[in-house]
């Protein structure tokens, strides 16, 4: 190849690039290695974890936005397919009917899921989905300001505050009794952001919020548990006009928290055609009639719409996307029930029994789901150092974050917990606040 | 078919039936009903384990006016339907797996399958994310190591892997600006962009809080330096560039274009979209940049999954580095082998809920580590040889607008058949496709009439990248003779034949529903 291009040395393929920038020695990286070397190497970096769930690991009882699920064999099989893993995004529809089609049932079963009438096929996690959440909100309503309930997870609404604080002005409503209390005057706002449940595991007032909203000509933005909606009332038919979300707990694995999928739906509305993020997968038809689909509606996406676009999103999660609804196909709707109801039972019968141990309570009297917070009589953070010598991963601390509450831990109780394992953690927990 | 040049081609590249990179008829010809229309009511897939705990009813469980009458209207099918489903889905795909894929600016080299290994381990995938760090020191060793691999790779001081994406990193790349401008008591409210920039760039700019201004490229396709010259003032918060840009040329300007920039303390901005053309080669932080993003997905070969999950880590120069996003792994100063989590004094803030796409981020550093600094040379070598042969190979049949010597990828005009024979680069791109090849990106950047942007990555043979041109000339020289018949009436070997865009717009279905 080189001879046929009149060359000497690769080197000459660089050579019209200023002498001044080029690379005088080495990167300074180790010379490549073997497969095994490598494997061997990362297996012995990963050895270093205390891992949860396999055989020897921490008994979890952590969540708070990352959750431990069974996970069917059935889902990582078919989501790992190369077909899907190893394509580009669908632009060559003819070449990606399968991906294209993977994501319509997507984003109809997450319709389902969140009682809206359109999603789109992902973005990253479920803080940018809250943030382009808020950032539809505001293109829609032409307003700047947007109120955040305390109860969205802190590190949601860090990034909330890093990625909209330079355009919007945020504010954040408190919790009282765990649950959100917007201000008497909303002062005119964009959205109105909850979380459902909430980080403290508390149901919150969804109908009560989405009214508020709309009597101040804002939007309800709620951000979706898609476990939890396998019992709780749709957001969607409880008044939100978006849901937002993260998708992990649906088929993907803990993984030190990503690749995840950040969940989006809303109302079909006016502002969809035009300011809805992300992209879309649309049902058509070919020059033969056949049905096939396509992405749609890129005229909104920044590769047209360039710098008035109202997101930057490109890249999605579409692999951990179609994972998702893989496991929600898996599951059906009598199996996304039935998992809802094992965490809730789980999480009753182990909050029972925590709170029957002298000196820890209820951080708050509303009702749960399958998450709850516990005032510990000591630092939770002895009490989860005690848990892991005893070989469980005891839930979140949350006395940093919400430091209002005193000490503080945040315990959930996925279908994967045995009545015999709470029992152990229990006795655990009793030894570990003694 | 049109022959190789008499007498310049190796004698490598002439048996080429091996070349060709993928089988041309896909399976899956037949439509695939929608999973909903194979539910079937009261069929089910799942099981749950026996826990030995309470059975209590859903209503003592849930307020009932939290509680949902029905659960929601999911599919209902068998195990073996919905694997039958699946599997037909996957043979109306075409995917990197089955062959190459040319898709200029996406850099779709092929994945190695080791990195697969790594991010299955259960070592890895089991770890919890608020696991404190000392649980989880094989996690931040790692995050630490990649950190300091992608700084090595770019000549930068430090880096954040919480970008899950390309215009993740580079809004993050643009609020660092923000907060060093700010910290030296100055509020530039403009941020330059050349007119080949891709669309994100824009985009994030305004998020940012910035106004973008387009500068015009020159005759060359490089960025025009005079009127970069005249942009720039105490106004401007930096300046965002791919190198090689957009048309796959180098910007030989840069020192000029640094100062520039630099002399009125605007900062440079790297978009690493291209970065895999220079591995070893030259280093951003040695032309100047301030602030680097890395498309990890591209230049070091995380599956593009069909879209995402990719990973976009930002690594920016010492003077930047206080302004990280946190929190970050770093080696704990008693015991440089104990890592643990530090923000950074000044940071931005958080950009990610917990700690980035951290599965990408590990297939990342496995491919670093198999490929070494030598194998990281190699590979840019190897892609700018693969690159510019094709170009050669192509010349005469497609015109290159701007033609200096291309480095990963180029950018070829079939405006010559468009104005002769009214063939679009669509209908062309669509003809390849029957010849066995995803077709090249098409229409960008949008500064060349029926742009076909093509880059074969380092991971072709020369037999397929020679199988590539051919292909290319075929199409070309077949529409010069049939005035575009064939190629307007392509694809007819895919799962589908062209779909109505506009209709799909129009009518906008975006779920299923059973009146269709």
């Amino acid at each position: 190849m080189l001879g046929f291009l009149g060359l000497s040395s690769l080197d000459e393929l660089f050579e019209h690039i200023p002498a001044a920038v080029r690379l005088a020695g080495e990167l300074g990286l180790a010379d490549g290695r073997s497969e095994a070397d490598v494997l061997g190497d990362l297996s012995a970096l990963a050895g270093r974890n205390r891992t949860t769930g396999a055989a020897g690991g921490l008994v979890c009882f952590a969540g708070g936005g990352a959750y431990e699920h069974d996970i069917p064999a059935a889902v990582p099989a078919l989501a790992g397919r190369s077909e899907f893993l190893t394509s580009y995004t669908p632009y060559q529809p003819e070449l990606s009917q399968g991906v294209l089609q993977a994501l319509f049932e997507y984003q109809t079963m997450l319709c389902a899921v969140t009682g809206m009438d359109v999603a789109n096929a992902s973005l990253y996690d479920g803080a940018s989905a809250a943030v382009e959440g808020l950032n539809l909100a505001a293109a829609a309503t032409g307003r700047k300001l947007v109120w955040v309930s305390r109860g969205v997870r802190p590190a949601v609404r860090a990034v909330i505050a890093t990625l909209c604080g330079p355009r919007l002005e945020v504010r954040e409503a408190p919790l009282v009794d765990g649950m959100t209390a917007w201000p008497d005057d909303l002062d005119a706002p964009a959205a109105v952001l909850l979380s459902q449940p909430n980080h403290l595991g508390v149901l919150e007032d969804v109908a009560g919020a989405a009214e508020r909203a709309h009597a101040a000509g804002a939007l309800c933005v709620a951000s979706v548990d898609p476990v939890a909606a396998g019992l709780l009332q749709p957001v969607g038919s409880a008044g939100a006009d978006v849901a937002v979300g993260e998708g992990q707990a649906l088929g993907v694995p803990l993984a030190f928290g990503g690749p995840y999928v950040g969940l989006f739906a809303c109302q079909q509305a006016p502002f969809v055609r035009r300011w809805l993020p992300g992209r879309l997968v649309g049902e058509t038809t070919d020059t033969e009639g056949r049905r096939a689909y396509v992405l749609t509606l890129s005229t909104r996406e920044q590769h047209i719409r360039r710098a008035q676009a109202s997101s930057n999103v490109c890249t999605n999660q579409t692999v951990v996307a179609i994972t998702t609804a893989l496991h929600m196909a898996w599951l059906g709707p009598a199996g996304l029930r039935e998992l809802a109801l094992r965490c809730a039972r789980g999480a009753r019968y182990a909050r029972e029994a925590l709170c029957r141990i002298p000196g820890v309570e209820p951080a708050s009297p509303a009702a749960t789901l399958y998450e709850f917070a516990l005032r510990t009589p000591g630092p939770a953070e002895v009490v989860l150092e005690r848990l892991a010598e005893a070989g469980f991963l005891g839930g979140l601390d949350l006395s940093d974050e919400y430091p209002e509450l005193g000490e503080t831990l945040l315990v959930t109780v996925t279908e994967t917990r045995t009545r015999a394992e709470i029992d152990a953690f229990a006795a655990a927990f009793e030894k570990a606040v003694t | 078919m049109p022959a190789p040049p008499e007498g310049r081609v190796p004698e490598i590249l002439t048996g080429l039936s091996a070349g060709r990179a993928a089988s041309t008829p896909l399976m899956g010809r037949e439509a695939e009903p929608t999973v909903f229309e194979l539910s079937s009511p009261g069929r089910r897939a799942f099981s749950f384990r026996d826990t030995g705990l309470p059975e209590w009813p859903a209503e003592e469980l849930v307020p009932s006016e939290h509680l949902a009458a029905d659960p929601p209207a999911l599919p209902e099918v068998s195990e073996r339907d919905l694997v039958a489903h699946v599997s037909r889905l996957t043979h109306r795909n075409y995917s990197v797996d089955h062959g190459a894929y040319p898709l200029g600016s996406c850099t779709m080299k092929y994945n190695p399958k080791l990195c697969d290994a790594v991010a299955a381990l259960p070592g890895l995938t089991g770890c919890h994310p608020a696991q404190p760090a000392p649980q989880v020191q094989g996690w931040l060793a790692l995050l630490y190591q990649l950190e300091r691999a992608l700084c090595a790779a770019t000549g930068t001081a430090a880096a954040t892997l919480q970008p899950a994406a390309g215009a993740a990193g580079e809004l993050t790349g643009l609020l660092l600006m923000r907060a060093w401008h700010g910290a030296q008591g100055r509020s530039p409210t403009k941020v330059l962009i050349p007119d080949s920039a891709h669309g994100t760039n824009p985009a994030s700019v305004t998020l940012a809080g910035y106004e973008a201004i387009e500068i015009p490229s020159d005759a060359r396709g490089l960025i025009d330096l005079e009127a970069l010259r005249q942009a720039v003032d105490a106004d401007t918060a930096g300046l965002m560039l791919t190198n090689p840009n957009t048309l796959g040329l180098f910007e030989t300007d840069i020192v000029a274009i640094a100062r520039a920039v630099h002399d009125v303390d605007g900062l440079l901005y790297y978009d690493g979209a291209n970065l895999n053309a220079i591995l070893s080669q030259v280093r951003p932080g040695d032309m100047g940049f301030d602030i680097v993003h890395l498309n990890l997905h591209k230049t070091f070969a995380t599956p593009h999954g069909g879209g995402g999950p990719g990973a976009g880590p930002v690594a920016v120069s010492e003077r930047l580095a206080p302004f990280l996003p946190g929190p970050l792994p770093r080696p704990a100063s008693e015991d440089p082998d104990r890592y643990q989590w530090m923000t950074p004094d000044r940071s931005i803030g958080r950009i990610h809920g917990w700690h980035g796409n951290a599965m990408v981020l590990a297939r990342a550093y496995a491919y670093i580590l198999a490929n070494g600094g030598d194998g990281l040379r190699r590979v840019a070598e190897c892609a700018v040889l693969n690159a510019r042969y094709l170009k050669e190979r192509l010349r005469g049949a497609y015109d290159f607008p701007y033609d200096d010597p291309c480095m990963h990828e180029f950018v070829a005009s079939s405006a010559r058949l468009r104005k002769e024979h009214g063939v679009k680069a669509l209908d062309l791109a669509k003809r390849l496709i029957e010849e066995g090849f995803h077709p090249p990106t098409m229409y960008f950047p949008l500064i060349v009439d029926e742009a076909l942007m093509v880059e074969p990555t380092e991971t072709e043979s020369p037999q397929t990248v020679e199988a590539l041109a051919q292909a290319l000339l075929l199409v070309a020289a077949e529409a010069e003779a049939d005035g575009g018949a064939a190629a307007r009436a392509a694809p007819r070997t895919t799962p589908v034949g062209r779909v109505d865009e506009a209709a799909a717009a129009r009518r906008l279905r975006l779920v299923w529903s059973p009146e269709g």
